[in-house]
């Protein structure tokens, strides 16, 4: 998609493709057929610039098209950079600039609780992400309100738009800090579809602790001149890349 | 009359929360959403009679709209409370992102606006809120000018499927005098005086000001039509047409001159029918004084409104 359109942010995409997978196609309670259910349980994709990662997704569960990913970023196309509720059925909420997705995932989570509703919520943030103030006071307030039906996914890369998070404005340690804050704290490998599946479907409590699943992965997974460079954050691959990245997951789809 | 009489009239805050709880008593999905202004909001009898309905997300503004968004998803009906120049201020791009762009059914009540807040000073003025909020696209601004009004607004917001601002006052203003089966029309300027030689557009805080102002005029034989536009976006432009048919526009806001609606009312003028206008308003960042202070100084008073409208009939000539 991001070689199609020339632009796009590959290295985040990859790095929570498998959470994404993990949640659409075992998790998540939905109907593509009537997305505004009020019982469904709700996704906010707070990293709202990994579109070509979420859009993927909504196609693969039948909110649209596969056909429809063709025109990713193209002049008109419903599939813009940052995803938009009011084209793209199964989207939740307008995100795009960092720190929004969680503060709305609170608010559904705690309408939610005023309903007894059995609903979960769920919102996927990046770990740059963290570095935003609206994300703590989410947290805060999530811990403080015992969200049991919250679950966030940090898509926890180590990398950034410019630099690694440690070195930019460290994160750690991360897991201490949503503990402190009145969270459960997991942390998987978020690559692993197994471990994604238990932490992700483990039954929680209606007025317990909120669950933070600190998921370990790699930007750019599964392409070896993407993995692990801050340079993929953005990035076009030219033809020749594109087609060794795909041999490369081909290969390991196969094995 | 009533501009001369500071202290005296209604803070609009009461009519605010007493339709609230109204309307919450009809209505489950309503819920308040507020920053620690439960006080200050005047919504301790809501928290009273429904606790489970209000939500105090503590001091922490682009979280409480975030929340507002989310409590819209989950099928609740969120009235977002707070100071208007932290809710504005601090969490405009929740404003624009979670709420405006997404299109959500949030109502945003900016509370003790303007300069409600004299002598805290310009941190805690919101009088840049109508510019920044019109400009979003999808977002009705409403201002309304006296408890009844603020009343027929809230019970409009309540059951518009939409995103809804209402600037709420806490500076004592009179009941205006309407004719019997008044109706509030959101995007709808009301004419509460004809008057053909200049019209005189206000909201909010400035109507009852202007509406002294005229029968000052009146007296000297100018004939000066008041319209209290209290939707100031999407904007009556109809009705701006027609006021500029006068010859002349005054407009008076507790706003700052610049982008609010003054700003409203010239970009229709300009394009439809270009007359002289005065835009009345705060020139900036304000000195230290009261709410009245203020408003003497920077001739946001009925002679200052006044004093304005027949320059301009003069400069016209």
């Amino acid at each position: 998609m991001a070689h199609r359109a020339k632009q796009g942010h590959p290295g985040g995409d990859m790095s929570c493709a498998d959470i994404l997978a993990t949640l659409y196609f075992a998790v998540l309670r939905f109907d593509p057929a009537e997305p505004q259910a009020p019982t469904r349980d709700r996704f906010v994709m707070s990293k709202g610039h990994c579109t070509g990662a979420f859009y993927s997704a909504l196609a693969g569960a039948g909110y649209f098209p596969e056909a429809d990913l063709e025109t990713y970023l193209q002049p008109g196309s419903q599939l813009n950079g940052h995803p938009n509720r009011n084209y793209l059925p199964g989207v939740e909420t307008n995100t795009g600039p960092l720190g929004h997705g969680l503060p709305v995932a609170v608010g559904m989570a705690v309408a939610g609780q005023i309903d007894q509703a059995d609903y979960r919520v769920f919102a996927l943030t990046g770990d740059g992400e963290l570095q935003e103030g609206s994300m703590w006071e989410a947290a805060m307030f999530a811990g403080h309100r015992r969200l049991g039906n919250l679950t966030v996914i940090i898509d926890r890369n180590r990398l950034q738009q410019g630099a690694s998070t440690e070195d930019t404005n460290s994160l750690e340690p991360l897991a201490d800090k949503w503990a402190a804050f009145g969270w459960d704290v997991a942390e998987i490998d978020g690559h692993d579809a197994d471990a994604l599946y238990a932490a992700l479907s483990a039954p929680r409590g209606a007025d317990g602790k909120p669950l933070c699943i600190i998921a370990h992965t790699i930007k750019g997974r599964g392409v070896s001149f993407m993995e692990n460079q801050a340079g993929w954050h953005h990035g076009t691959p030219s033809d020749a890349q594109l087609a060794q990245a795909f041999a490369e997951l081909d290969a390991e789809l196969a094995a | 009359m009533s501009a001369a009489s500071p202290g005296k009239g209604f803070d609009c805050r009461n009519a605010y929360v007493e339709t609230l709880e109204v309307l919450a008593a009809e209505d489950p999905r309503i819920v308040a959403v507020v920053n620690d202004s439960v006080g200050s909001s005047k919504l301790n009898k809501f928290r009273d009679q429904f606790p489970e309905r209000l939500v105090n997300v503590g001091i922490a503004e682009q979280n409480m709209v975030g929340v507002g968004a989310g409590l819209a998803n989950g099928g609740k009906v969120p009235f977002v409370s707070g100071a208007s120049c932290f809710l504005t201020g601090r969490a405009l791009e929740q404003i624009k992102a979670d709420i405006a762009y997404s299109n959500v059914n949030v109502k945003l009540c900016g509370i003790s606006s303007g300069v409600a807040y004299g002598e805290l000073g310009a941190t805690h003025h919101s009088i840049e809120d109508l510019a920044w909020l019109r400009a979003m696209k999808g977002l009705t601004v409403i201002v309304p000018a006296d408890p009844w009004e603020t009343a027929e607004a809230i019970r409009w917001a309540a059951a518009h499927d939409g995103p809804v601002f209402i600037r709420i006052s806490r500076m004592a203003v009179p009941a205006l005098a309407r004719p019997e089966g008044a109706r509030f029309t959101p995007g709808k300027a009301e004419i509460l005086r004809e008057g053909d030689d200049i019209a005189i557009i206000a909201c909010g805080t400035l109507v009852h000001r202007a509406l002294d102002a005229a029968e000052a005029l009146a007296a000297e034989g100018i004939s000066a039509r008041v319209l209290n536009m209290a939707t100031v976006a999407p904007i009556d432009r109809e009705a701006i047409v027609a006021a500029a048919g006068t010859g002349a526009i005054v407009t008076a806001e507790e706003h700052v001159v610049r982008g609010g609606l003054g700003g409203a009312v010239a970009e229709v003028v300009v394009e439809e029918r270009p007359v002289p206008m005065r835009v009345l308003g705060f020139p900036g960042f304000l000195e230290t004084g009261s709410a009245e202070w203020l408003f003497e100084r920077h001739g946001l008073t009925p002679t200052g409104i006044a004093a304005a409208a027949r320059e301009l009939l003069e400069k016209r000539g």
